[in-house]
């Protein structure tokens, strides 16, 4: 019983020294707030806006209808006709267009002849993603416009792909960016607070004063993890409500294994967190070290870039990366109502994860502590 | 009075660059901090899908049905994985197995050779990764593509295609995200630098009260700015130096453009930065306070709004008018063009003139706050 009540009054201790000033207050709700608002529309790599450059010789109809369909296709909203070819440079080279098309004079000759017409496209290499994207949108419409075509003329092609998208159908950017959202928030929340809480006390003095008290190693490491744990719950269920009712993301898995998995994620990320905070001496070393490690452990948790284009090797580093596991169990549960064998596959990496962080952390502790 | 006294000068400047090499948190984020960085966006962050993992499922047991199956599987873009059942397929998807799956159905193989009839191919991708989606259905479209021509050939028919798109990559012949991604990414490291290192030490500086035993020697305002600016500067443009020869001669970015371009646009950028962080600290005074303000006022930004990973013109219109207060976004720019383009003056000026305007802005906000502190 004792155990239980020293626990809760070192637990109560932090809640308070969370809570009593405004600008800790402040730093708990604000960057979740700005960030739930902004990054939906800044983190996408969906291609919107782009503006085409086109260089037509061609005079026929072809040609004319053809670029009709690439401006009325919705995916550039802006067509620049250019005449020459150093004004097709220039429009790549200042970025005012993402891609030119450039149709040669014989375009519609050769369609009449029945030989195929060679369109060139020229991309914007410095913006690689992007300019295959905006392409493949050029591709499709030319799809279905020489479907159109072939079904003017009577002719019906031998054979088509027709193509769907599961779990998000329109390819809707927010509902791949809120449940990664969810789990990077809760990162740097209760990552920042468990790497600080300790080294706070020790700059300031008072990690003797709890050294001394009837509470051991153990107990300080548990009171220090509960509100860094509930931190994370907290951002992590505003960001969720955020996603629902403001962005209108459809939840359509179960929230107890979604909750489930945030567990043992949270309890995996306190173990890194005090153990910064147990090697840093000061508040701006462990702010820093809590720096060194999220940076990378973001980028590389499939949510910048997809992990399957990493080399093999690092691909087999990322295993010990707490984050990577718990942006798939978020966007599995959130998109694709992940099973609970799928959540238990990636529980358990956060379970061996948690385990050796915190046990590391326990050590240092007791070393520190005697 | 003087404005500067170089004696001064100079010891303010020896103490802060002790102070540098002194405090192992600021080597750590001066070159530890780049390379690891470097490495991550040179082997981590990449976007070009070399092998994409998808599912077939072939429920013709026909000849041409076996051969477009062939085509896909021979194609180096994918990697064909077979399911013996339509069930199978949909956990492969949800369980990210695969990102997408083709299915050949029935009939395939009679209705592809009956002349009036489209025998249709089903092609599903996962949705809820948009950008693996995009490539899935591009890629699969075009290996259908080529099978279709190379049949056509085949039995002597004309092309069956009447136009086609021929693409063609300028400034970054192999289309390789990371020789843009690399460039970009010393963006965020000279931010880290200089917005992140330099906010902390100033307000260390207010924190353990040196700042006053500073203000109350002769030195003038001027001399205090420049003792911070200096060692700094030196500092990120060391860092650059070694980021552009790390992603050059380790990372294999080709290197187009000179060093008087990336000394012009380097030293501009390094100054809006150091101006940030300087700012900040002279405002915060507080050492936690300053950093919080700095991973969100320089970090962030840097990585989000300076358009190297997402482009700033698929961005809504309120947040593209944010990002052109942003320093970074002018330095992202720059830096792909020198790597990529080379030292091309016509389109460098215009950056270099906004790195000119923002370093002006925020030194001189830092100064107005300096005098504020100091009076």
């Amino acid at each position: 019983m004792t155990f239980l009540s020293r626990i809760y009054s070192l637990v109560r201790k932090e809640f308070q020294s969370l809570f009593s000033t405004k600008s800790g207050r402040m730093l708990l709700v604000m960057p979740v707030i700005l960030q739930t608002a902004l990054f939906p529309f800044a983190a996408t790599l969906e291609v919107k806006n782009a503006s085409l450059a086109v260089f037509n010789e061609d005079r026929g109809r072809a040609s004319v209808e053809m670029m009709q369909r690439f401006a009325a296709s919705g995916a550039f909203n802006r067509i620049i006709p250019v005449w020459s070819p150093q004004e097709v440079r220039e429009s790549i080279g200042t970025r005012d267009a993402l891609l030119a098309v450039h149709i040669p004079a014989d375009f519609s000759r050769k369609i009449a002849n029945g030989e195929t017409s060679t369109v060139q496209v020229i991309l914007d290499g410095r913006r690689s993603n992007s300019s295959q994207i905006a392409f493949s949108y050029l591709q499709s419409v030319l799809d279905v416009y020489l479907k159109d075509r072939a079904g003017d003329a009577g002719r019906v092609v031998p054979s088509e792909i027709i193509s769907r998208n599961w779990f998000v159908p329109n390819l809707e950017y927010t509902y791949f960016i809120l449940p990664s959202l969810v789990a990077i928030i809760t990162t740097i929340g209760s990552l920042i607070v468990t790497a600080l809480s300790v080294s706070r006390e020790r700059e300031q003095g008072t990690f003797e004063q709890l050294l001394v008290s009837p509470l051991s190693p153990e107990m300080i490491m548990i009171g220090k993890a509960v509100p860094a744990v509930a931190v994370g719950f907290f951002q992590a269920t505003l960001i969720l409500l955020a996603a629902v009712w403001i962005y209108h993301v459809s939840f359509r898995g179960s929230l107890a294994l979604l909750y489930g998995g945030m567990f043992f994620y949270s309890l995996a990320l306190v173990g890194v967190g005090l153990f910064i905070s147990s090697v840093s001496k000061t508040q701006q070393q462990a702010f820093l070290g809590a720096f060194v490690f999220m940076v990378p452990a973001i980028l590389l948790s499939g949510y910048t870039a997809p992990v399957e284009n990493m080399p093999l090797w690092l691909q087999r580093v990322t295993w010990i990366n707490p984050v990577r596991h718990f942006v798939e169990i978020v966007k599995g549960v959130f998109l694709k109502d992940a099973s609970f064998g799928r959540v238990c596959s990636l529980v358990w990496p956060l379970i061996v994860i948690g385990f050796g962080t915190l046990t590391l952390a326990a050590l240092m502790f007791r070393r520190k502590a005697a | 009075m003087n404005w500067i006294s170089w004696r001064r000068l100079r010891a303010l400047c020896w103490k802060e660059t002790l102070q540098i090499f002194r405090d192992p948190s600021s080597i750590l984020i001066a070159f530890f901090m780049p390379l690891l960085m470097l490495f991550i966006f040179g082997y981590g962050i990449n976007l070009d899908f070399s092998r994409l993992r998808v599912g077939l499922r072939i429920e013709d047991g026909g000849g041409e049905a076996a051969d477009f199956a062939a085509a896909l599987t021979g194609s180096r873009w994918l990697e064909v994985r077979s399911y013996d059942s339509r069930a199978a397929l949909e956990r492969a998807l949800v369980d990210c197995e695969i990102r997408g799956f083709v299915v050949i159905p029935e009939d395939f193989s009679r209705k592809v050779k009956q002349v009036g009839v489209t025998a249709p191919v089903q092609l599903v991708a996962d949705g809820s990764e948009p950008n693996i989606a995009q490539f899935v259905r591009s890629t699969v479209n075009g290996v259908w593509q080529t099978w279709q021509a190379h049949r056509a050939e085949d039995r002597g028919e004309k092309m069956s295609r009447e136009i086609a798109l021929e693409p063609r990559f300028w400034f970054n012949s192999s289309a390789e995200s990371r020789n843009f991604i690399i460039p970009g990414s010393i963006t965020v490291i000279m931010t880290v630098i200089g917005a992140l290192l330099t906010s902390l030490v100033v307000a260390r500086e207010w924190e353990r009260g040196t700042m006053e035993a500073l203000l109350a020697s002769p030195v003038t305002r001027t001399e205090l700015l420049l003792c911070k600016i200096l060692p700094y500067y030196g500092l990120g443009m060391v860092s650059l130096l070694l980021c552009v020869g790390v992603a050059h001669w380790v990372l294999r970015v080709p290197f187009r453009g000179t060093m008087p371009a990336l000394w012009v646009v380097g030293t501009f950028f390094l100054l809006s930065v150091l101006g940030i962080g300087l700012a900040i600290s002279t405002g915060m005074r507080n050492q936690f306070n300053a950093a919080q303000a700095a991973l969100n006022a320089a970090f962030l930004p840097a990585v989000m709004l300076s358009g190297f990973i997402y482009e700033i013109s698929s961005m809504p219109v309120f947040l593209r008018g944010v990002t052109h207060i942003i320093p970074a976004r002018y330095f992202v720019t720059s830096m792909q063009t020198i790597f990529q383009a080379g030292t091309d003056w016509s389109l460098l000026w215009p950056d270099i003139l906004m790195l000119a305007c923002t370093s002006f802005v925020f030194i001189g906000l830092t100064a107005k706050l300096t005098k504020r502190r100091m009076e």
